[in-house]
């Protein structure tokens, strides 16, 4: 009879025990939630009202046009176009040097699996991964802003670039490891050149999620900038010449912190900042669920 | 054994090994006959899908693997031939059905061409698609549905379309791992019958696995037993009046 009544007594225990570390579990979740909605919650009352054509076409305000409007009661003028150019020259350079290389990187990660380059590739690509950004900046700083003696749109790409090419290259070798090793050897079987293969077979047949790790890589370095501060610096126009200074929103915001006359500009371009990368990362997230690997 | 004059491929002394030290495939020698179907059996790990994947040098994307003796095609050493040759003359047909998944019906067919960049005017491309799929049977079952993706067919179909894609680059020889492992029975017939009206232009290499399937189809036989060639006959003798204990307790189904 004892043996049976402490058995009992030890499962109600233990039924406790498991709602107990549910309902923490579900607590937990929930307090990580409250800041989320908080922080979109306040970036969208206090920007929405800012956001209006202008603030797509024209530049940064200045010091002067914001007291100038702020005395008048109005919206303090002007908007952010320097930063959405800026940012978008530099994230397309940066893509366009990140996804070649990253993407071959991943293809040899995924094709040599084994051995000890690609070991200490995969580490090195770890490191860089959990490098600060401002160390990739600073050394950007060295490697193009100092040899062209200039801040410029080229070098806060390739500090960006560098932050993107982790995340590029393992992705595209997670990917192309999840592909069956039947899919190499049939367009092998056919007499298809290695190159071939690769790029008509197995990339198109990852191509999901390439594309997702491209994007999530995107709005990674979106909103980045530490490393650009040393590297693109900062620009007051609209300016497409790559190999001088330029803005970015991101940058635009660091400038609103800074001048207490524009600090109502840093929401507006938070908010803008935060449905960019949203928008980003819901795309990732169909495609990555349109193109799953069967 | 068998003496074959004039075969169209030759093994001499072939060995393969995976772990240095242990053959899983050991000195076998054998010819193969032109245009005639040859069946290799034996019980699962003997080593036929090692066998066959030496022919079309498969064994290369894998840098463990060791392979020593010749393997002839049309008395040339496939050693001394460009590997991306050997395939386009030796085609493959794998055990799982691996349409390329990212290609329709029609563009698979043609893949052999389209991946070794030989292009080819839009008619070449229907009439190689269409002699192709007809010649595996699929032709009125997938004619209004060229465009779709290989991988919405069933299993069946998908097989015969990987046949397709490999007999249109009209290969000399084809390769067969157990092609119809994964099939229904009906699938299974079908193509069997197939491969009886192919063996007319190609020569075939099928392991399987299916004692009755040798027996229905295979002019010659082939009985492995741990890495070893054991007995190669023709068919009908083979499953007769075997000549080694171990393939007549293979074939009354004692092991394997
Ligand atoms: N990739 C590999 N690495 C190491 N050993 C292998 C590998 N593939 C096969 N082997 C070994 O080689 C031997 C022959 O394998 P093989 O696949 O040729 O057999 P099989 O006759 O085709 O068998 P099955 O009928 O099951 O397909 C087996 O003992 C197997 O364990
Ligand atoms: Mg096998």
């Amino acid at each position: 009879m004892i043996p049976d009544k402490s058995r009992s007594s030890s499962v109600s225990f233990r039924i406790f025990k498991d709602r107990f570390f549910y309902v923490c579990v579900c607590l937990m979740a929930s307090l990580t939630a409250i800041p989320l909605i908080w922080i979109i919650w306040e970036v969208l009352k206090k920007g929405y009202r800012q956001i209006n054509l202008s603030f797509f076409t024209e530049v940064a305000p200045t010091t002067l046009e914001a007291i100038k409007a702020k005395n008048a009661g109005d919206l303090i003028p002007g908007g952010i176009a320097n930063g959405i150019t800026g940012t978008l020259i530099m994230v397309v350079i940066a893509s366009l040097i990140a996804i070649p290389i990253g993407i071959l990187g991943g293809v040899y990660l995924s094709e040599h699996r084994n051995n000890r380059f690609s070991s200490l590739i995969r580490s090195l690509t770890d490191l860089l991964q959990g490098t600060p950004s401002i160390v990739v900046g600073i050394i950007v700083y060295f490697w193009v802003v100092k040899p062209l003696s200039s801040y410029s749109a080229v070098a806060g790409s390739v500090a960006l670039a560098i932050m993107m090419l982790p995340l590029i290259i393992r992705s595209t070798e997670e990917t192309l490891k999840m592909l069956p090793g039947t899919l190499k050897e049939a367009g092998l079987a056919l007499g298809a050149s290695y190159t071939s293969v690769v790029l008509r077979v197995l990339i198109p047949s990852a191509f999901g999620g390439l594309f997702t790790g491209i994007l999530l890589a995107v709005s990674r370095v979106t909103g980045e900038t530490a490393p650009l501060m040393l590297t693109a610096l900062g620009a007051s126009a609209v300016n497409w010449d790559i190999t001088r200074p330029t803005s970015s929103v991101s940058l635009l915001i660091w400038q609103f912190y800074n001048d207490p006359n524009l600090v109502d500009m840093i929401w507006s371009s938070s908010l803008f900042l935060l449905v960019l990368i949203l928008i980003l990362n819901i795309i990732a997230k169909s495609v990555a669920n349109k193109w799953r690997i069967q | 054994m068998l003496h074959i004059d004039n075969p169209i491929l030759e093994f001499k002394d072939v060995s393969v090994s995976y772990t240095p030290g242990k053959n899983a495939v050991n000195q076998v020698s054998a010819s193969i006959e032109r245009n005639k179907i040859t069946a290799i059996m034996g019980p699962s790990g003997c080593g036929k899908s090692t066998l066959l994947r030496a022919v079309n040098r498969m064994h290369e994307l894998y840098p463990d693997i060791r392979i020593t003796g010749e393997i002839l095609i049309d008395n040339q050493n496939i050693l001394t031939m460009n590997p991306m040759e050997v395939r386009r003359i030796a085609g493959m047909v794998f055990q799982r059905p691996n349409p390329f998944p990212t290609m329709s019906i029609y563009e698979n067919v043609i893949a052999g061409y389209s991946l070794n960049g030989i292009r080819l005017s839009k008619k070449e491309k229907d009439e190689l698609v269409e002699t192709n799929l007809k010649n595996v049977g699929l032709w009125d079952e997938v004619k209004d549905a060229l465009l779709k993706k290989g991988t919405f067919l069933s299993g069946g179909q998908q097989q015969r379309l990987c046949i397709a894609r490999a007999l249109a680059l009209k290969p000399e020889v084809l390769l067969m791992d157990e092609p119809t492992s994964a099939l229904d029975p009906i699938a299974t017939n079908r193509i069997e019958e197939l491969l009886l009206e192919l063996k007319k232009d190609y020569t075939i290499v099928i392991v399987t696995h299916n004692m009755g399937q040798a027996a229905r189809i295979s002019d010659y036989s082939m009985f492995m037993y741990l890495g070893q060639l054991v007995e190669y006959d023709e068919t009908q003798v083979m499953f007769t009046n075997p000549a080694d204990s171990r393939t007549e307790e293979y074939l009354s189904g004692q092991f394997g």
